[in-house]
Parts: C-alpha cells; sequence; structure tokens
C-alpha cells in the first residue's frame, strides 16, 4: 500500500517538526484508508475488574481499569510481574472472562471479536507448531478461515518478507533460533490481516541485541501498516521506544497508575538512536516514577 | 557424532590381554575320539584353526585402521569357531584344548565387536550381525559338544531343520493366528481404544469412569481371559480377537487420552484466538500433538496382541494355529518344532514393532526425539 506509506512519511515530517502539537501524531497517517476514520476507539475497557479464587484466598489480579485504546495507537502495559498485565490483555482477547466491568473491542463482545477474528496474538513464546514448516505455520490462521490454498501461500510469503525470514519457508520451526521463531509467530499474527496486534512480552525471552533489532524491526512495521498495538513488556526502555502511550500498572490487585504519551515527544519514526535523546529519557523516567509509586503502595 | 568424526580419529585402545588363552590349547587334549585322547598337533584341521587364530593376532599391528584390524582378527575369530564345528561334524566329543580356543576366539569377538562398534555407514551394521551370529554359533557348539538333551535346548541346525521339515504347517499357523486373528484383533482393540478416547475427551465423566477400569482391565491375567472368550466366541479367530480387544483396548484408550491431553496451553490459545472449533483443534493441534503417545500404544499392543492371539490358543482352536502347534508338539516332546513356531512367533512380532517404529520415525520426524538439523 504506496499510498498509506507516503501517507507516513509526511506525517512523520510534520511530527518531527511539529513538536508540540497536541493531537498525537500516529492518528493522523490512517486518513489515506477508506473506512478508518481517525481516532476511532478500537478497543473501550471501562471499570474492569477480574477476582479469580485461587487455592485458599481470592486473587484480585485486576481493579477497577479503564481504557480506551484508538485506531493505530500502540499501547504498552508495563508493570512488575503479576501485576495482571497479561491477564488484561488476555480479557481483550477472550481467552479470560472478567468479573465486572464492560470491554468492547471494535464495538463488539470480546468473543464476538475473537469469533470474526479481530486480533492476533502474539504469545510470550512463539508457539509454532513443530510438524508444520515455517511457511504453514504461518498459513495455519488463514486454513481455519478457508482462505485458498493459493492465496494462502502468496500471503504467507509476504508477511515472511515482511520479518525478514524469505528464503526460510521450507525450514522447521525448531531448525531456527529463538528470534527467529518470534519472528515467524509475528508474521502468522499478520497473515490474516487484524486490526489489532496483542503482543505479549513477544521478546522476553530474547537477549538484548536481538530485542533491539526486533523492537525496531518492529516500529517499522507497525509505521508502515498502521495496526493498533498492544504490547505487554517488563521492560522501560521498550515501552517507551516503541509506544505511543505508555500505561502503568500497579503490582496486585492491578491498577493503573499513569497513562504517558510518548507521541507527542518522539517522533513516530524511531531509530535506536533516540534512546539516548534527552526527551526519551524524561519518559522513561517519567515510567519509572510510575513502577515505583505502585510500589510503594504495597509495603 | 558426525562433529567428532571431523577431528582427528578415536584412538584405538590397546588390546586386553585375554584372547591370548588360546595359545594355551596345545598343552591340553583337543578332543576324545574313540577312547583317546586327540592333540592339536594331530588334527591338521584344528592345526590350521589354530595357526589362522595365532596368525591375526601376530598380524593385527599391520593393520593400518581399525576397520582393517577388525576385519584381520575376524578371521582368526572365524577359525576359531569352525574348528569345534567341524570337529562336531566329524563325531568327536571336544575336550579342554578345544574349548579353549573357543574361549580364545569369543574374546577376540569382543575386541572385534569393540572396533566395529564406532564405525559408521552401512558397517555400522556388522556389530549386532555379528552379536547375533556369534550367539547362534556358540549356542550351537555349546548344546551339540555338551550333548545338551533335544528336549532342554535343541542346537539351532535342529530348529532349523525342524522349520524347513514343517514349513507348510508353519506359514498355515501364520496365516491362521497372525493374518486372522491378530491383525483383526489389534485393528479392533486399538480402532475401539481410539474411538472410545475421542469420546471420553468430549464426554469427560466418561474418561473419569473409564480410566479405573482400565487398571483393572491391566491386571487381569490373560491366561484367565482366554478359556472365557473361547466359550463365549467359539474356537474360530473371533474368541482369539476378542481376547487381543481386551489386552489392547486399555492400552490404547490410555495413551491416546495422555496424547489428547499434551498439547501446551498457549497452543490451545492459539487455536481459540482464530475461533477455531472443538474439531479444528483437534484435527490441526491435539492429534498431531498425539501421535507420538498414539505410537506408543500403537507398539505396545503390537507384542501384547501376538501374546494374547498365541495363549488363546491354548484354550481351543481349529488344528492350526501357533499357540496350538506349540502346546500339541510340547506334548510330544518334538521340542524342535516348539522352537521354530517359537521363532516364526519372535520373528513376527519384531518386524510388526519395527514397522511401526519406522512409520512412526517417518510420521512424527518433528518430535524431538528423532529431529535432525
Amino acid at each position: 500500500m504506496p499510498a498509506a506509506h507516503t501517507a507516513a512519511h509526511t506525517a512523520a515530517h510534520t511530527a518531527t517538526h511539529t513538536v508540540a502539537a497536541p493531537p498525537p501524531a500516529p492518528l493522523v497517517e490512517a486518513e489515506g484508508e477508506p473506512g478508518r476514520e481517525p481516532g476511532r476507539t478500537i478497543v473501550d475497557i471501562r471499570h474492569l475488574t477480574l477476582t479469580y479464587q485461587a487455592a485458599d484466598h481470592p486473587v484480585y489480579a485486576l481493579s477497577d481499569v479503564s481504557l480506551s485504546i484508538a485506531q493505530g495507537d500502540f499501547i504498552s502495559l508495563i508493570g512488575p510481574s503479576g501485576c495482571g498485565k497479561t491477564t488484561l490483555m488476555r480479557v481483550i482477547a477472550d481467552l479470560e472472562q472478567p468479573s465486572s466491568g464492560d470491554v468492547l473491542v471494535n464495538g463488539m463482545t470480546p468473543e464476538q471479536a475473537r469469533l470474526k477474528r479481530a486480533y492476533g496474538y502474539v504469545f510470550q513464546a512463539p508457539a509454532l507448531y513443530p510438524w508444520r514448516t515455517v511457511e504453514r505455520n504461518v498459513t495455519l490462521p488463514l486454513e481455519i478461515m478457508g482462505t485458498p490454498r493459493a492465496e494462502r501461500q502468496t500471503r504467507a510469503r509476504e508477511q515472511l518478507e515482511r520479518v525478514g525470514l524469505t528464503g526460510f519457508e521450507r525450514k522447521f520451526p525448531w531448525q531456527l533460533s529463538g528470534g527467529m521463531q518470534q519472528r515467524v509467530s509475528i508474521a502468522r499474527a499478520l497473515a490474516f490481516n487484524p486490526d489489532l496486534l496483542l503482543m505479549d512480552e513477544p521478546f522476553g525471552a530474547l537477549d538484548e541485541i536481538t530485542r533491539d533489532h526486533l523492537n525496531l524491526q518492529l516500529t517499522q512495521l507497525w509505521r508502515r501498516t498502521r495496526k493498533t498495538c498492544v504490547f505487554v513488556t517488563h521492560s522501560i526502555a521498550e515501552a517507551v521506544f516503541l509506544s505511543t502511550r505508555i500505561v502503568v500498572m500497579s503490582p496486585r490487585p492491578g491498577r493503573i497508575l499513569d497513562v504517558i504519551d510518548c507521541a507527542r515527544d518522539l517522533p513516530p519514526e524511531r531509530t535506536l538512536d533516540i534512546r539516548e535523546s534527552p526527551e526519551f529519557q524524561r519518559i522513561a523516567h517519567r515510567v519509572r516514577e510510575g513502577l515505583m509509586e505502585g510500589h510503594s503502595y504495597d509495603d | 557424532m558426525s562433529r567428532l568424526q571431523t577431528q582427528t580419529p578415536p584412538q584405538i585402545s590397546p588390546m586386553a590381554p585375554w584372547p591370548l588363552v588360546a595359545l594355551l590349547a596345545p598343552l591340553f587334549p583337543l578332543a576324545m575320539q574313540d577312547g583317546q585322547a586327540l592333540y592339536l598337533p594331530q588334527s591338521p584341521l584344528a592345526l590350521v584353526a589354530f595357526a589362522l587364530l595365532v596368525g591375526s593376532l601376530l598380524l593385527r599391528r599391520v593393520a593400518g585402521g581399525g576397520r582393517s584390524e577388525a576385519a584381520l582378527l575376524l578371521v582368526g575369530v572365524a577359525a576359531g569357531y569352525a574348528a569345534p564345528l567341524l570337529l562336531l561334524a566329524r563325531g568327536l566329543r571336544p575336550e579342554i584344548g578345544l574349548w579353549l580356543l573357543l574361549l580364545g576366539a569369543t574374546l577376540l569377538l569382543g575386541r572385534v565387536l569393540r572396533l566395529l562398534a564406532e564405525a559408521t555407514g552401512p558397517a555400522r551394521h556388522a556389530c549386532p550381525a555379528l552379536f547375533g551370529l556369534a550367539i547362534l554359533l556358540l549356542w550351537e557348539i555349546l548344546t551339540r559338544g555338551f550333548q545338551v538333551p533335544a528336549i532342554l535346548l535343541p542346537p539351532p541346525s535342529a530348529i532349523a531343520a525342524a522349520f524347513a521339515a514343517n514349513a507348510a504347517d508353519l506359514w498355515d499357523d501364520f496365516g491362521q493366528t497372525v493374518l486372522t486373528s491378530v491383525l483383526r484383533g489389534y485393528l479392533l482393540g486399538c480402532g475401539a481404544g481410539f474411538a472410545v478416547a475421542i469420546l471420553a475427551d468430549r464426554v469427560p465423566f466418561l474418561a473419569r469412569g473409564l480410566l479405573p477400569l482400565g487398571n483393572l482391565a491391566s491386571a487381569i491375567p490373560v491366561v484367565g481371559i482366554a478359556p472365557i472368550m473361547v466359550m463365549w466366541f467359539g474356537f474360530d479367530w473371533q474368541s482369539k480377537a476378542a481376547v487381543i480387544v481386551v489386552m489392547t483396548f486399555f492400552p490404547m484408550l490410555i495413551n491416546t487420552l495422555a496424547g489428547l491431553a499434551s498439547a501446551e496451553r498457549i497452543q490451545l490459545d492459539l487455536m481459540r484466538s482464530y475461533g477455531a472449533g472443538y474439531w479444528r483443534s483437534l484435527l490441526l493441534l491435539r492429534l498431531p500433538c498425539a501421535l507420538p503417545f498414539l505410537f506408543n500404544g500403537l507398539k505396545i499392543n503390537s507384542t501384547l496382541a501376538l501374546i494374547g492371539a498365541i495363549v488363546a490358543e491354548f484354550f481351543g482352536t481349529p488344528v492350526v494355529g501357533m499357540g496350538f502347534r506349540i502346546s500339541t508338539q510340547v506334548a510330544r516332546m518334538n521340542l524342535d518344532v516348539v522352537w521354530a513356531s517359537i521363532t516364526v512367533a519372535a520373528l513376527t512380532g519384531s518386524a510388526l514393532y519395527g514397522a511401526l517404529a519406522l512409520a512412526e520415525r517417518r510420521v512424527t520426524a518433528w518430535h524431538p526425539s528423532f529431529r535432525k538439523r
């Protein structure tokens, strides 16, 4: 989609020049695509609470969480282990049922959205099927959705090229490195072209160099595709680098402590160098403060 | 393995001195002939064998690598085994000298096998083949040399002769027991176990109710159930198939259930995220995951089925079948025919198991236990 591509570029330039412009940059470039009005709410969460019964006591995983995610946003959920950020994302994906509160995905309940294949989910582990080749792993969702064989193959090739894995179609997942496997799983999530991409610490198990590399690829991918992304992470640097907005969560019961807008101060088109910039440091500092504040509640 | 070979070839360890006991052979009588002791120099045949054995021992240092040394030593081993066989064929009774020669040759074979164990390519099959052949030859020489009564243990040559003489009967037995009873019972038992496992997977109370029964069934002795099945289903293959179904049903059920439960949560979540229904996740995820378990069940059952059929035939059968042959020939003291039947059963069981193992290797090549990079 060359039209969207150039639109994104011009948007990038305007954003860098008018740093203080109040409307967040990522919402602008959706204008090239019909039917997607900018700023349309994709995920709407209101007063979400989730409690489950552990062996001897109830666990309050999420408490009164409200969050609205707009078209084209890249949202990072950050917080200490066990703060419910993964749970929150699993609720959006209808893999977990909330105790109370409302969740709307594309204006539907999460279950309806799931059955309409509204989102692609990238798990902590690649979760590739070892008996399928890389290409047939990527075509898996398309097979389930009944896409014709020839189209499945072209789409898989396209997505594998997008994540830089051309030439690995016939390999088996276990013949690939961990970073490559995770890229295959991203290609698989993109294969059926969902509007929403949910990523649960996809690079958590990788070494820092690979992780930096994949972060760069991911931000470029996001700039090209304009998918709405929700990204769970432990890493402050990763969150600041990738996001338009960062949602800082407290330890159990998971609550939203702070929502930090990165798009205002950081350019949408990002290279690893921006991590040295004072704006980046300032946002990272604010995230850290938020996380510290969350911990003091616990003491 | 392949990485090791690019480095320096493995050091050949020095040979232990034990095969040298063969050198003591000339000091003792070799055999008894018409009540008279025969010494090594008196038998040109034994002398040649002894010379070959000693010659291979002396020349082994000339050999370049492990494989050529093995080939050279094998000549000596063959000579050491040939001497007692040939002397026995002439009606002589072996004595200490000959046993010492055999012992030396056997210990030397140990060295050969050790050298061949590290071989690759087609030569790697040489080690198990030689091992099996040596056991057969030792069995032959020892049973005949010590004149073990054929009722206790006939020599392999007698078993082979009985095999040839009764080939037609044995083939009929094979047809009745394996091609009719075992095949049908096996397919029925494994098929039913698999089908019920799929059903129990959908209806959880079935699984909870059936698994304790499975433990009970696996404790039922086949000799107890076989006569009952013969009374229920008659003398022909139906009663054998019924015994096999009882024996194979639960192993298959339990293995299939374990296999279906083996898909990881994250893989199941993935299927759910695609909105895939029960049957799709079953076909695309859970059954492939279960394949290694299914093959386990099929392999266990392949041996159980053969045992079940043979035992069941002891309790009534038309006048054909491996179990029938064994029970009647034991009664007539024709132990060589019994051994021939056992051979057929053992070869059949191994062939079934081997075919399944090969199929497993092909179908689940992705599994960590078979993976090659």
